[in-house]
């Protein structure tokens, strides 16, 4: 679809004339109901609705870590937002402009985020006297004018639901399931989106319960109509279709982009992949994706534990298998001793941490980015390891592959970090050509003549030689080994040798990393440096205080160690230099470690992403 | 195994490595050692296709004296690591190395589960009842009041029988034997590797140094006729110096009684079921203790269901079968895709 064809694909098919059609260059809106209400879908459905038109979008969504917690609770409220706009977002936005709250509960914990003068739609029915009482409130909100400085939209959303599918035969439970489709209807319909695609995607979701499928159907065809057949809504809303680069695109998460990435790093090196892992919030998409793709050279094994997870990807690749891991920061520190073993043996490994909210079991569905100086120093003994991170969903695919790259090219374990907020989060990913994709060379050894075990390269990585092959017998452990042969050594002078080589080997890393883009004046007041998923928030609050004249760049950081040679030099153009990160300074204890420089530190650790204006208020400090 | 003829005869010594056997003189390790050296080359399976993982302990320096592919990996894991290489390359024979603290304390948790999955590894258990390379704590299989640098007043934690975790844990196949009879040992390591699935087999292992005499009532050859139960399939459980002796059922409780005294006669003895579809007959003689009963040594249990390597390579067929292999620009425009011009 061309971005003009879907412009006009947007129009208003029957819509009432009399309605006004308000013009927008970017839209907030924020879903919450229960746990149990199919928010995430209808969430991700609206996302797949606006993409399909043409537009760029960011989304967050935002559970709790119990799977169905009792209803009408508010630690059971489950949200997605999602941003889509004329121009390219980076992030879920701050504040929604519309909030959608199945329940009173819902309202309850979401409305202080809504700008002053948004959009309030509630589903009425829902505000009942008992889920008033469960949500804490004494008097019903919708009745004594404390919404006020909001625009209220009370529609029955159980009743008028119940009513649209009454001759359907589906049980009330049933009935009741099919809310969110009315909900998304509504939301399609203010939003001028057209209703027969969505009507498709229904039915092939549902492709296995046809009565399911139509009732979904009837659901979201009732609210679609209630916006066009009621004059409750005098505006309805538009927004301009964004300019993206041309393209096959399709909605991917995190975890589902690094899933493809990993397909990709075997397909390009003819290595069969295999994943060892054991289930953990949230990173287990990943296992789920490549658990369905047997056709490929891809191997799953859910472990019996994380330890089992990772010492089966050792394994794997000891037996000449791409072996990897996936786990999320408690799952990290149990693998802790298997990466030192990873390290010893100097075999290629990839680790993902999807990090979470820590410590302990912390917060399993919330966001933080606190486990950077476990990845680079968590375990015993001189013991490096790379670690890159990804900066948003799509840029997961490309973080795999040069996951891999590393690992194979040095014969090393790295550690690929990414976060709750990507993994789930979906964003539009551009289908790359596979023939455009980095081919990562990989050659086992085969020759017997003159071979030592631990013998190096000019990056100084050992060969990989896989079992099966005659005259390269070996064996590799744990314990220091011999500088050349491998044998165990406990000579001193070898031991301060080999501590040596590990380390030069992983800073080597360095000179292979591509030079940092620079976003912004080339020196001036202030430098903002990221890693990981803040990136969305730091370049819209970059952008919007260089927009306003100040005196500000940017650079943000996918290899974390090494850091890129470049960086200390860039460091030093600036006058000051601020790091945004979910942790008390973890970035920044590195960075003034490593260049003896002042950092400006900005924290945040409560399991949400930054704000833009929470980044954009610190750079006008400074600029 | 019709690669016979192509592979050139190897013998013992193709298998000992080159590195010094660093084990105390006179650990019950060597005679192991010497018994595996012996049976490689007698598999017809080429020496580059083995492969030895061990954890941390005394027998799990056993892969460095193996001229054979091998780790020496972390404490209890070696399993973990062993199963991974085995479902990377089903083609391999994956021996696990352990020990009674590496396989039943720290990694109990494998050690049960390679079990239950029946995936294709041959686990040799070195059971010497204590804990060595840290100088002599008592260990899961330590007796109940042994006194060590732990349990100066005795140990009160009860230990448990390897043979019946592996039994509990679903093991295929379940062995016993001694260090002190190399025959035997030589025999039921050989049933071991030809096993498909998951192979366990208990060696009772002296540790000259922190538990030295730890099996001889069992082992020495002097007492050990009466004090072991050689098993054999489809044999009554027949032992003792005079083959007299024999365990006869008195309801779902073993006796031991003596052939040709109050009319017992070999027809009135268990008979060794090593096939039997459920582990109930093997677990019942994994309860046998010294010195109320004889400690019962050999095959315990031996059935053939498919692996885990095997299913495995199995889902991987049909998934092509039905769905073609894999292509990577399939895979990357499949779901819900939408074009920008």
């Amino acid at each position: 679809m061309s971005v003009t064809q879907a412009a006009e694909e947007a129009g208003e098919p029957g819509r009432a004339p009399s309605r006004l059609v308000e013009e927008l260059e970017s839209v907030v809106i924020r879903f919450v109901g229960d746990s149990g209400d199919g928010i995430q879908l209808t969430g991700t459905e609206f996302s797949r609705a606006v993409a399909k038109a043409g537009h760029d979008f960011a989304t967050h969504p935002d559970y709790p870590s119990e799977i169905r917690a009792p209803t009408g609770t508010l630690f059971g409220v489950s949200g997605y937002q999602i941003q889509f706009a004329a121009r390219q977002v980076f992030t879920s936005g701050d504040a929604p402009d519309v909030l959608v709250a199945m329940n009173p509960a819902a309202l309850k914990t979401n409305l202080s985020d809504v700008k002053r003068g948004g959009i309030v739609i509630v589903n009425s029915g829902a505000f009942t006297d008992g889920n008033l009482a469960k949500a804490g409130y004494k008097a019903n909100p919708l009745e004594d004018g404390s919404l006020g400085d909001f625009r209220l939209y009370q529609i029955d959303i159980s009743e008028l639901t119940a009513h649209a599918l009454k001759e359907t035969g589906l049980s009330k439970k049933e009935i009741g399931r099919c809310k969110n489709y009315y909900a998304l209807g509504l939301m399609l319909a203010l939003y001028s989106r057209p209703l027969e695609k969505e009507e498709e995607d229904v039915r092939r979701k549902f492709a296995k319960k046809p009565e399911i499928a139509e009732a979904n159907v009837l659901a979201l065809r009732a609210g679609y109509a209630y916006v066009d057949s009621t004059e409750m809504f005098v505006t309805s809303y538009k927004v301009r279709t964004a300019k993206i680069a041309p393209g096959t695109y399709r909605s991917l998460t995190g975890n589902h982009a690094a899933a493809l990435g990993f397909v990709a790093a075997s397909e390009r090196s003819g290595v069969p992949l295999f994943l060892g892992s054991y289930p953990i919030t949230p990173a287990t998409d990943i296992l789920h994706e490549l658990s369905a793709l047997k056709h490929f050279d891809i191997a799953t094994f859910q472990a019996e534990d994380e330890i089992a997870g990772i010492c089966s990807a050792i394994g794997a690749a000891y037996g000449g298998a791409l072996g990897m891991t996936t786990t999320s920061g408690p799952g990290m520190a149990l693998k802790t001793e298997a990466l030192g073993l990873a390290v010893m043996l100097e075999l290629p490994l990839v680790v993902v941490n999807v990090q979470r909210g820590g410590p302990s079991t912390g917060l399993p569905t919330k966001i933080e980015q606190s486990d950077l100086l476990q990845a680079l120093y968590g375990r015993n003994g001189e013991c490096p390891i790379p670690v890159i991170a990804a900066n948003s969903p799509a840029d997961c695919f490309d973080c795999a592959i040069e996951a891999f790259r590393i690992a194979v090219k040095y014969m090393t374990p790295v550690i690929f970090l990414s976060d709750g907020g990507i993994g789930n989060a979906a964003e539009p990913w551009r289908v790359p050509d596979p023939e455009s994709l980095p081919k990562l060379e990989v050659r086992f050894r085969t020759d017997p003549e003159g071979f030592q075990v631990y013998a190096r390269d000019a990056n100084l990585a050992r060969a990989w030689v896989r079992p099966g092959t005659p005259g390269l017998e070996h064996r590799i452990g744990g314990l220091e080994k011999d500088f050349l042969t491998g044998d165990i050594s406990h000579d001193p002078a070898n031991h301060q040798r080999m501590v040596e080589v590990r380390a030069a080997k992983v800073e080597g890393i360095a000179k292979d990393i591509p030079p940092l883009e620079v976003d912004g004046p080339d020196d001036g007041d202030l430098l903002v440096v990221g890693w990981g998923s803040t990136y969305g928030s730091i370049v819209q609050a970059c952008e919007q205080a260089a927009a306003e004249g100040r005196s500000v760049a940017r650079v943000h950081l996918r290899h974390l160690n090494p850091l890129p040679p470049d960086l200390g030099g860039i460091l030093k153009r600036y006058k000051r230099v601020l790091v945004p990160e979910m942790n008390l300074g973890q970035l920044s204890r590195l960075l003034r470690e490593r260049y003896l420089i002042d950092v400006i530190q900005l924290s945040k650790v409560q399991g949400k992403p930054f704000k833009v204006s929470e980044i954009y208020d610190r750079i006008i400090d400074f600029s | 195994m019709t690669s016979m003829t192509a592979t050139p005869t190897l013998t013992k010594k193709d298998f000992e490595s080159d590195q010094d056997v660093r084990w105390c003189p006179g650990c019950g390790d060597y005679a192991v050692l010497a018994q595996m050296q012996k049976l490689m080359p007698t598999l017809g399976i080429p020496r580059e296709n083995f492969a030895f993982i061990s954890g941390i302990g005394c027998s799990s320096r056993f892969p460095y004296y193996m001229e054979t592919y091998g780790m020496h990996s972390i404490h209890g894991r070696a399993p973990a690591i062993a199963t991974g290489l085995k479902l990377a390359r089903p083609e391999l024979s994956v021996w696990v190395v352990t020990g009674d603290g590496d396989a039943l304390a720290i990694g109990g948790n494998h050690f049960i589960h390679a079990m239950r999955r029946n995936i294709g590894l041959k686990i040799i258990l070195l059971n010497n009842r204590i804990y060595g390379l840290t100088k002599g704590q008592y260990s899961p299989t330590s007796e109940l009041g042994k006194k060590t640098k732990t349990t100066p007043l005795g140990s009160i934690d009860r230990p448990f029988s390897p043979v019946a975790v592996a039994l509990g844990a679903g093991a295929t196949f379940v062995a016993r034997t001694t260090d002190a009879d190399q025959a035997h040992m030589g025999s039921v390591l050989k049933r071991a590797a030809e096993h498909e699935g998951t192979a366990f087999v208990e060696i009772f292992q002296n540790c000259i140094v922190f538990n030295d005499g730890a099996f001889a009532a069992i082992t020495d050859k002097s007492v050990r006729d009466d004090a072991r139960l050689l098993l054999e399939h489809g044999k009554p459980l027949v032992f003792g110096k005079n083959k007299d002796k024999g365990i006869r059922l008195r309801g779902l409780e073993p006796e031991v009684v003596t052939i040709g005294e109050d009319g017992v006669s070999v027809s009135d003895l268990v008979v060794h079921d090593e096939a039997s579809e459920h582990s109930g007959a093997a677990f019942f003689l994994s309860q046998f203790d010294a010195p109320r009963l004889p400690v019962p040594l050999g095959v315990f249990r031996a059935v053939s269901t498919p692996t885990y390597e095997g299913m495995n390579t199995q889902l991987h067929a049909d998934a092509r079968a039905s769905r073609g292999r894999g292509d990577l620009a399939a895979l990357f425009n499949s779901g819900d895709l939408w074009t920008i011009t």
